[in-house]
């Protein structure tokens, strides 16, 4: 087949993908050029979103915003700026993730590493998954459900003499909101496990090396950046969860300690986060405050933009130092 | 020197004796062979009637086989694919056990002692073992080596204990010029023969009775293999070395005995010139030559 050659003996790249081209059946030409149209159209909307949520953030993002504790008012210009919610959402992902994490890789490396009884492992399995799907306005009300046993009078606070347990609390909503980072770094941390190669962990036992040896100084080192990977995944789903805070951790306008112990009585109070901030203040909201809202909402996509980048730097940090498969 | 037992002439009573003259075919008497044979040392691993069975499969993977392992020499395991001689040589330090559904029959001995009455971590500190594929750990050339050493103890044994045994280690695996200048960079930075040599200094740190191979070469280039063929050579005066290998000039060059296996069978067993040049089976002639594979 004669084909088109470009300047100095060598084919373009362009009359090489036209010859490239002519080659293929019309229906996966119709193919090909559906997927290039949907992908385009995927991309144009992310930057549109990208684009009109930094417009309208940047208009309204500033440092007094950003430092300003909220404040009640009827007026935009009363109603303060979004720290206790910024703050917010940073204690819960640092409680959410303190929880997810032992519990995610410690289940992961189980069911890989033990893995017995089998029936038990899949339980677990299927236990997770049906957490990673169950939408997390279930999940809130039933932790609601949870925290307001008396059992748990503690975790919140109690109306007085002897009331009802509250049951919204950061303790409450950063537990319950552990139950979203679960599923995402129990997938990357097993999946890491099972791609370690069946010969590297023999080459520890090989030395005399206990299990829980070969787990701790091999494996767990080894599927370091995955974990990384999955908990990065994870707290971006924490940050942008909003049913779970509105529900557990009563999304008031200002952190409200639960009880008079310094420190942790913050953590038995209430408070929002920049999603509840965003649904409060969304011009549906009551609080009607849409240049804020715009404001925190530019200011989550950031944080969880962050996470993303970070992802791909923990990624590129893995390729140079990988076992051999 | 002790008197070493004479190499095991019989491995089971149907078989010929293996010590023969290659000329006449006639059985060469017991202490000219004696004579004849390379100086090896003290026999310390003996596999005797070995059966390992893999659930789900009527065949046993290794059958019955018995094979004398001495200091001194090399025991190079060949045959076929899927002829049980990886299996036979991870029976060896107890790893077959990882594998769900394997059971084994029979008896292996390390310096006399049942290796099932030994403490696991024990017997594989002793009988420690080398892998196809170069598998250093995601840690610095120190620290693979150092892993090795480190016990199980409340305390670890700190950097100045350690040190000059990681070099030791190293020396011994002819790698520690290569890295001496930065033990420090992560190993899988190294070239794969270096890494294969490094997994070999990790075997070694543990101060092992024996040395088990599972086709340490197959991954690695021709200069690589050719190193670490020479590594073997030097290895096999202080240790006991068993390799399985795919490749027949390599069990040539390395192995003073061979193991013949097909099937799970031991075929034949004989030094190595005289398994290759003379072959009693017809399986073994058929295999050496080329006939089958």
């Amino acid at each position: 087949m004669s084909v088109p050659v470009g300047p100095g003996g060598r084919r373009s790249r362009r009359d090489r993908l036209l010859g490239e081209l002519r080659l293929w059946r019309p229906l996966d030409l119709i193919g090909v050029g559906a997927a290039w149209l949907v992908g385009i159209l995927l991309v144009l909307v992310a930057a549109s979103l990208l684009i009109y949520m930094g417009y309208r953030g940047l208009q309204y993002v500033n440092l007094d915003l950003l430092f300003s504790r909220p404040q009640p008012g009827s007026d935009q210009s009363q109603t303060g700026g979004i720290l206790d919610p910024i703050v917010g959402t940073l204690m819960i992902i640092v409680i959410a993730t303190a929880i997810a994490l032992p519990l995610a890789v410690g289940a992961a490396l189980w069911i890989v590493e033990y893995g017995k009884p089998r029936w038990l492992a899949r339980v677990v399995e299927s236990g997770i998954e049906v957490i990673a799907g169950a939408p997390s306005i279930a999940i809130a009300i039933f932790g609601l459900a949870i925290f307001q046993l008396p059992m748990f009078s503690w975790a919140s606070f109690s109306a007085a003499d002897g009331g009802g347990v509250f049951g919204r609390s950061f303790i409450a909503a950063g537990t319950v909101m552990s139950l979203i980072a679960v599923p995402s770094i129990f997938a990357t941390t097993r999946e890491a496990l099972q791609s370690v190669p069946r010969h590297v962990r023999e080459a520890s036992y090989g030395l005399g090396k206990t299990r829980w040896a070969t787990i701790r100084r091999v494996l767990l080192p080894t599927v370091r950046p995955d974990i990384a990977t999955g908990t990065a995944l994870g707290m971006g789903r924490i940050a942008g969860d909003t049913a779970i805070i509105v529900l557990l951790l009563g999304a008031t306008l200002q952190l409200q300690a639960g009880t008079d112990i310094p420190g942790i009585g913050t953590l038995q109070g209430t408070g929002s986060t920049l999603t509840s901030y965003v649904y409060n203040n969304s011009p549906t909201g009551e609080g009607n405050a849409p240049e804020k809202a715009y404001a925190a909402a530019f200011v989550l996509m950031l944080l969880i933009i962050a996470l993303n980048v970070l992802v791909a730097f923990i990624g590129r940090r893995r390729a140079g130092n990988d076992l051999p498969r | 020197m002790a008197e070493f037992p004479p190499p095991v002439r019989r491995i089971s009573s149907e078989q010929a004796p293996n010590v023969v003259d290659p000329a006449t075919r006639q059985e060469i008497p017991e202490p000219i062979a004696r004579a004849l044979a390379p100086s090896y040392g003290p026999e310390r691993l003996r596999i005797d009637e070995v059966s390992i069975h893999y659930a789900g499969s009527a065949r046993p993977a290794v059958n019955r086989v018995t094979l004398p392992v001495r200091q001194g020499e090399v025991l190079a395991l060949i045959g076929p694919s899927g002829c049980g001689k990886t299996t036979l040589l991870r029976s060896l330090n107890r790893l077959v056990e990882l594998t769900p559904g394997a059971t084994r029959d029979g008896r292996i001995l390390l310096d006399g002692d049942d290796i099932d009455q030994l403490e696991i971590t024990r017997l594989r500190r002793r009988v420690s073992m080398i892998f196809q594929q170069p598998n250093p750990f995601p840690m610095s050339i120190f620290d693979n080596v150092a892993y090795a050493i480190r016990e199980q103890a409340m305390r670890r044994p700190g950097k100045a204990v350690l040190q000059p045994r990681v070099e030791k280690a190293l020396r011994r695996a002819g790698l520690w010029d290569e890295v001496a200048d930065d033990l420090g960079r992560p190993a899988l930075r190294l070239s794969g023969g270096q890494q294969q040599r490094l997994c070999i200094a990790r075997a070694l740190a543990v101060e092992p009775d024996v040395l088990l191979m599972d086709e340490p070469c197959s991954a690695l280039d021709p200069i690589s293999t050719g190193v670490v063929e020479e590594l073997i050579h030097e290895l096999r005066q202080n240790l006991a070395i068993v390799i399985v290998t795919h490749n027949l000039a390599q069990a040539r060059r390395v192995g003073d005995h061979v193991a013949f296996m097909y099937l799970g069978d031991l075929v034949e067993y004989a030094p190595t010139e005289e398994l290759f040049t003379n072959p009693r089976a017809d399986r073994t002639r058929d295999y050496v030559q080329g006939a089958f594979g």
